[in-house]
C-alpha cells in the first residue's frame, strides 16, 4: 500500500512537471504575492518578477545575465551631442498579447510609448490616478518628471525624449521594469468599459509569456506568446506557486513540485546541492552592505579616525557568522560584478595594533559610540542585530566600546537620515539598473546627504568625479572618473564596506537555460526542461 | 453587537495606529524620498489629517460599504478579503469537524475508562498536542508524509493539474463543479495535512473538556437511575450522560472559532494557503492601515456571529434555555 502510494504521489509529480498532453509547463515555486500587474505602481521584485519580466517588454532591456544595456522594443536609438535628445527608432512587427479580454487590431507603435510614460509624468492624464493610491513611486525615484521636459512621437515608430539636462544612465533607467511598455489600445479599451483598474489586474504586454490567470496568493499561470518577437519560447505554460516559507519551497523541488526556486536558507545550501536531483546556481548579487559613520559628527569627521575603525573590523569572521559563507568582502561601494569597479584598490588589512596605535595618533582614547542594527534581514545584510555584535566585539579590542540600538524599520530608515544622528549605521543597497550612478550617487552623493547618504559625506572631488561622469555619454571615459572616485572613496572612509551577499539559485537538474539575474530579477525568457 | 462593534473599530483603528512604523516610509525603502514628496503622499492617503478626522472618514465610507484601499497592493480591501476568505473558511471549517468528529467520542472514552491506561494515553496525548508548536508541527508533518514517505503533496490547495475558474471559492465544491477527474480527490489530499495542524489544538481542547464534562455528569443521580433501570450502556453514555455533558463541550468549540483564526495565520503560512490569516500578518508588518482595520473588523463581525449561533445551538440542545 505504501509503495502504491509513494509511486501515486510521483506520477502526480511527473506529471505536473512534464505537464498535461505533452505541453511543457515549468513551475516556480515563487516567494511571495505579486502587489499587481503594473509595474510601475510598485517597488517590490516580487512584483516584477511576475509583471515586468513575464508580460511586458521595456524600449531598452538588460541583457538576460548581465547589466548591459541591449535593444528592446526599440531597435536603436541616438543621444543628440549636448545630450539633451534621445531619440528611439522602435521594432516594427511586434504583437500584443492576445488574451480572452483583448484582441489587438494593431502592432506595437509610438502611441503606446507615450501612454505608457506619459501616464506617470502628466498629472491630468486619465491613467495618472487609475487606482487609489498610485504613486508611480521608481518613475520619481529615478527624478523622472524633473529629468524628462518632454517625449515626442517624430513618425509611428520614432519617439523622441526630450531631456533637461544630459544625464548618462538615462538609457540604463528606461531598462527598468517601470518603463515597461503597455498597450494603448488596450488602456482605451479599459476606459470606454469604465474598468480601468483591470489594467493593474489583466495584463497585456508584448512579452515572451502572456497572462492567463491569477489565484491571489496561490497560483500565477502564463502561457507562451505565440507572436512573440525574440521568438516563441520552448516552454509552453509557466506557472507561478506561491510559497513564501522557504523550507516549504525546498521541500517542493525535493519531491518536484516545482522546478527551481528562489531564496533558499543559507543553511540549507549543502544539502541541496548534494541532492542528485537538483543543481544550485549561484551569482554574485549586484548590493553591498556597509556601516556608514556620520561624519559630520567628531571624532567620525576626522578620516583617520573612521580608517582606524574600519582596520579593527574582522570581516571574515562575518562573512562566516553573518552570511554562513554565502557572501563576499567589499572594499568598493559598488561590486566586483559592476562595470567600472576599480579592483586595483586596497582594502583596509584587519590589523587591531595598527587600529589603536591610528586611533591614540589621532587623539581619541575612551571613545563610545552607536552602532545600528536593521531590525530586517535584507540579501545585503541577513543578520544585523549578529553583525553589530561582531563589531561591537571588534571594536572593543581597540578600546572602543559600542552601544547597539536598533528601531522599527520605517522609523530606522527616517531616524538614520538625520544629519545630527548619534552614531554609525548598518544598511546596504541593491542596484536598479547596473549603473555605477546608482549607487555612488544615490549613496554617497552630496545631494543625498540628508537623505540616503547616511555618511552625511560630501566629498568636493568625490562628488566632482561622478557629477562629471554623469553628463559623460562614453561608458569608457565614464569608468576612468568611477574609478578615480573609488580611490578617494577608499581613502576618506566614510563607509566600513562590509560585504556582498553571493545569491543562490536551486532548481532540478533538467532545468536548462536559465541565467541569473544580477539584479536579482527571475526571468523566465529561454528556459526550457530537457527531456 | 452595535457597541461591540463600534468598540472594535475604535480598536482596530487605533491599534494599528498606535504601532510605531510610517506606512509611506516602509514604502520608500532604503531609497527613501524628498520632504516635499513625503508631504505629497501624506496628503494623498489622507494621512495628514487629524486622528478623529480619519476615523470619522473611515466611518462614514464603513457604512456606505467602503472599507479602504490597500495602501501596497492598491485594491480594496473587502474584494482581497471576500477572494481570501473562503480558502480559510474551508480549511477551519474542515479542522474544527476533525477536532469534534475525534475529539468528542475519545473525551467519552476516557471518561468511562477513567484511570485507565487508554484514558491515561488520551489525556497525554492531549496534553501534547495542545502544547504543539505549530509551525514546527507543521513543518515536520510535510517533512514525513510529504518528503520521506511522499504520501501527501507539500502545500497548496490542488495539484497545478487543475485549471478552473472559482465558483464559490470552496475548492472541495469547485472541483465538483469543475467535472474534472480526479480534481476532488487532489483537493482533499491537498487538505489533509493543514487540516491535521490545525485541528491539533482544539481536538485537544476538546477531548479534555468532554472528559471533564462526562465524569461530572457520570456521577449525577439521573445517570445513575438511568443504569439502575437496566439501560444498556451504549444508551446511557450515548443519551443521557453525553447530551448533558455537550453543554459546557459547546461552549469550548464557540471559543475555538478564536483559536482557529490564530492558528490559521500559522498554518496557511506553513501550507502556501491563500487565506485571511498570512494576508493580515503581512498587512501588519507593512503598516496597510486599511487592511488592518477592515480585516480586525470582518474577523470581528464573523467571531460575534458565531457566538450567536453559539447561543441559539444551547437552545436546542438544553431546554432549560429555550425559553
Amino acid at each position: 500500500m505504501k509503495n502504491k502510494l509513494t509511486f501515486a504521489a510521483a506520477l502526480l509529480a511527473a506529471t505536473v512537471l512534464s505537464g498535461a498532453a505533452g505541453a511543457k509547463t515549468l513551475v516556480y515555486c515563487s516567494e511571495g504575492s505579486p502587489e499587481g500587474f503594473d509595474p510601475a505602481l510598485y517597488t517590490a521584485g516580487t512584483t516584477f518578477d511576475a509583471s515586468s519580466k513575464p508580460v511586458y517588454n521595456r524600449l531598452v532591456q538588460f541583457e538576460p545575465g548581465t547589466t548591459n544595456t541591449v535593444p528592446g522594443l526599440a531597435e536603436s536609438w541616438e543621444i543628440s551631442d549636448d545630450g539633451l535628445e534621445v531619440t528611439f527608432k522602435l521594432r516594427e512587427g511586434v504583437k500584443f498579447h492576445t488574451t480572452d479580454f483583448f484582441t489587438p487590431s494593431r502592432d506595437f507603435n509610438a502611441d503606446d510609448v507615450l501612454f505608457s510614460f506619459n501616464r506617470q509624468l502628466q498629472e491630468d492624464h486619465p491613467y495618472h490616478a487609475y487606482v487609489e493610491g498610485a504613486s508611480w513611486e521608481y518613475f520619481n525615484g529615478m527624478s523622472m518628471p524633473d529629468l524628462v521636459k518632454s517625449i515626442e512621437k517624430v513618425d509611428d515608430y520614432t519617439v523622441k525624449f526630450v531631456l533637461n539636462r544630459p544625464e548618462a544612465p538615462f538609457i540604463a533607467n528606461l531598462a527598468m521594469d517601470f518603463a515597461s511598455i503597455f498597450s494603448k489600445e488596450y488602456a482605451d479599451q479599459l476606459s470606454e468599459a469604465g474598468n480601468l483598474s483591470d489594467l493593474n489586474q489583466k495584463p497585456v504586454g508584448t512579452g515572451p509569456f502572456q497572462f492567463v490567470a491569477y489565484q491571489p496568493d496561490a497560483v500565477i499561470r502564463y502561457k507562451a506568446h505565440p507572436d512573440y518577437w525574440n521568438g516563441k519560447q520552448p516552454i509552453d505554460d509557466l506557472v507561478f506557486a506561491i510559497t513564501t516559507e522557504a523550507s516549504v519551497r525546498q521541500q517542493k523541488l525535493i519531491a518536484g513540485e516545482c522546478h527551481i526556486t528562489p531564496y533558499p536558507n543559507p543553511a540549507d545550501i549543502e544539502s541541496l546541492k548534494a541532492n542528485e536531483a537538483l543543481k544550485v546556481d549561484e551569482q554574485e548579487g549586484l548590493n553591498v552592505g556597509y556601516l556608514a559613520y556620520n561624519t559630520k559628527v567628531a571624532p567620525f569627521d576626522n578620516a583617520q579616525v573612521r580608517k582606524a575603525l574600519n582596520m579593527a573590523i574582522n570581516k571574515e569572521a562575518i562573512l562566516d557568522a553573518v552570511f554562513q559563507g554565502a557572501g563576499q568582502a567589499a572594499k568598493n561601494p559598488i561590486p566586483p560584478t559592476m562595470w567600472s569597479y576599480n579592483d586595483a584598490v586596497e582594502d583596509d588589512a584587519y590589523d587591531p595594533e595598527a587600529s589603536k596605535k591610528m586611533l591614540e595618533e589621532a587623539g581619541v582614547s575612551d571613545l563610545s559610540m552607536k552602532v545600528w542594527a536593521m531590525p530586517v534581514q535584507r540579501p545585503y545584510n541577513p543578520n544585523a542585530r549578529r553583525m553589530a555584535e561582531l563589531i561591537q566585539e571588534d571594536f572593543s579590542k581597540v578600546g572602543v566600546n559600542v552601544e547597539i540600538v536598533s528601531y522599527e524599520w520605517g522609523e530606522y530608515l527616517e531616524r538614520s537620515k538625520a544629519e545630527d544622528r548619534d552614531g554609525a549605521v548598518l544598511l546596504g543597497w541593491t542596484g536598479d539598473n547596473g549603473d555605477p550612478d546608482n549607487f555612488l550617487a544615490v549613496l554617497l552623493g552630496c545631494d543625498a546627504v540628508g537623505g540616503s547618504n547616511r555618511a552625511q559625506w560630501c566629498n568636493e572631488e568625490f562628488d566632482g568625479l561622478i557629477q562629471k561622469a554623469k553628463t559623460l555619454s562614453s561608458q569608457e571615459e565614464r569608468a576612468e572618473l568611477y574609478e578615480e572616485a573609488q580611490l578617494v572613496f577608499k581613502r576618506e572612509a566614510p563607509w566600513a564596506t562590509i560585504a556582498h551577499s553571493v545569491v543562490h539559485m536551486p532548481m532540478r537538474k533538467e532545468v536548462t537555460g536559465y541565467k541569473m539575474d544580477p539584479l536579482g530579477g527571475h526571468a523566465f525568457e529561454g528556459v526550457d526542461i530537457a527531456e | 453587537m452595535i457597541p461591540t462593534f463600534i468598540g472594535v473599530s475604535i480598536v482596530a483603528f487605533s491599534f494599528i495606529r498606535l504601532l510605531p512604523g510610517d506606512p509611506i516610509m516602509l514604502l520608500a525603502g532604503e531609497r527613501g524620498m524628498s520632504e516635499e514628496r513625503y508631504q505629497q503622499l501624506q496628503a494623498l492617503y489622507g494621512f495628514d489629517q487629524p486622528l478623529f478626522v480619519q476615523y470619522f472618514n473611515y466611518m462614514t465610507d464603513l457604512l456606505q460599504g467602503d472599507f479602504g484601499t490597500s495602501i501596497v497592493t492598491k485594491r480594496p480591501v473587502l474584494q482581497e478579503f471576500l477572494t481570501l476568505f473562503p480558502a480559510t473558511i474551508e480549511l477551519s471549517l474542515c479542522a474544527i469537524i476533525v477536532a469534534i468528529a475525534v475529539g468528542v467520542p475519545l473525551g467519552v472514552i476516557a471518561a468511562v475508562r477513567r484511570g485507565s491506561w487508554l484514558d491515561q494515553t488520551v489525556m497525554g496525548a492531549a496534553l501534547v498536542g495542545y502544547s504543539m508548536p505549530i509551525f514546527w508541527w507543521g513543518l515536520l508533518l510535510i517533512i514525513f508524509f510529504s518528503g520521506i514517505l511522499g504520501w501527501t503533496p507539500v502545500s497548496g490547495r490542488i495539484s497545478l493539474l487543475y485549471f478552473f475558474p472559482p465558483v464559490t471559492g470552496f475548492m472541495l465544491i469547485d472541483s465538483l463543479l469543475s467535472g474534472q477527474a480526479g480534481a476532488f480527490k487532489s483537493a482533499l489530499s491537498h487538505l489533509i495535512l493543514p487540516t491535521i495542524v490545525l485541528a491539533t489544538i482544539p481536538l485537544a481542547v476538546i477531548a479534555r473538556q468532554t472528559r471533564s464534562a462526562m465524569l461530572e455528569v457520570l456521577g449525577e443521580d439521573y445517570v445513575r437511575t438511568a443504569r439502575s433501570k437496566g439501560l444498556p450502556p451504549r444508551r446511557v453514555i450515548g443519551l443521557h450522560a453525553l447530551r448533558n455533558a455537550l453543554i459546557p463541550v459547546v461552549t469550548t468549540i464557540g471559543l475555538q472559532v478564536g483559536v482557529l483564526l490564530a492558528g490559521a495565520i500559522l498554518t496557511e503560512t506553513i501550507f502556501s494557503w491563500p487565506g485571511i490569516g498570512k494576508w493580515m500578518v503581512d498587512s501588519v508588518f507593512k503598516r496597510d492601515y486599511a487592511v488592518v482595520q477592515g480585516g480586525l473588523l470582518l474577523i470581528a463581525a464573523i467571531i460575534m456571529i458565531v457566538n450567536l449561533i453559539v447561543d441559539v445551538l444551547y437552545g436546542l440542545i438544553n431546554p432549560r434555555i429555550r425559553h
